[in-house]
């Protein structure tokens, strides 16, 4: 299956996009989804702030299925207000 | 970077998020009401400084169809604990030191639930609201910035937060 990766905040320059597709097996979590990214990279990987997730724009937990279709974001420390 | 321009709109056709100047007045006209006789309000300015560096500016970015939905649950979650009406708006792109960056007002018949709520709006803001900014520094570094007591790889903020 395919999800959208949405990136923010220092991740956009680690990994040089703000979006990118990724193909990854089903049954699959959100922390597969970052993994899927993950290898993406150039080796050695940069070094990743701690992320938190969201599907469909929902805050998840690592642990969180993830469906054909679905925006997963990355979310660095959030730093508002 | 993500620049607010295709806004979600709150119900009174105001945009949470904004690239325009913040007006305190505007927030509390909006909440204001013939039986509220008590109306707390939360300024976040920029500060010039910030772990002893001097900071010059800040650049604010946000997941923004995301950063508007949850705005929208935290202003409904505040109003449906406390008998109060509430406004918050949060300014993105590049401010300066002293420009308000987020704004909040609360009004209800007695200071206690608005002041409350306003509490309860800002700090559920920052620990939900995905917005991120970099600090530019006196010294021409610039460097994003992580809270203190940010999560552990694996989940910053607790989505139970965005459950109810």
């Amino acid at each position: 299956m395919q999800v959208e990766v949405l990136v923010f905040g220092q991740l956009v320059e680690l990994l040089g996009a703000s979006s990118l597709s990724v193909r990854l097996p089903r049954p699959a979590t959100a922390r597969d989804v970052f993994h899927a990214v993950l290898a993406t990279l150039p080796n050695p990987a940069p070094s990743i702030p701690p992320l938190a997730f969201a599907v469909n724009r929902v805050h998840a937990t690592p642990e969180a299925a993830v469906e054909d279709g679905d925006e997963v974001a990355l979310l660095p420390p959030l730093a508002g207000g | 970077m993500r620049w607010p321009s295709c806004l979600l709109w709150r119900g009174d056709s105001v945009p949470h998020l904004t690239t325009e100047r913040l007006r305190l007045d505007r927030l509390v006209a909006e909440v204001l009401s013939p039986e509220r006789g008590g109306v707390a309000t939360f300024i976040g300015v920029v500060r010039n400084h910030h772990d002893g560096r001097s900071v010059v500016r800040l650049e604010y970015s946000a997941y923004d169809a995301m950063a508007e939905t949850e705005c929208q649950r935290i202003v409904a979650e505040a109003t449906e604990r406390w008998p109060v009406r509430v406004a918050v708006e949060h300014r993105l792109g590049t401010l300066e030191v002293g420009d308000a960056a987020v704004m909040v007002a609360a009004a209800a018949a007695h200071r206690a639930q608005a002041f409350e709520a306003c509490r309860y709006v800002i700090e559920e803001l920052k620990r939900r609201v995905p917005v991120w900014k970099r600090e530019h520094f006196a010294v021409g570094s610039m460097v994003w910035v992580e809270p203190a007591g940010a999560g552990a790889a694996g989940g910053n903020v607790p989505p139970d937060g965005a459950a109810r």
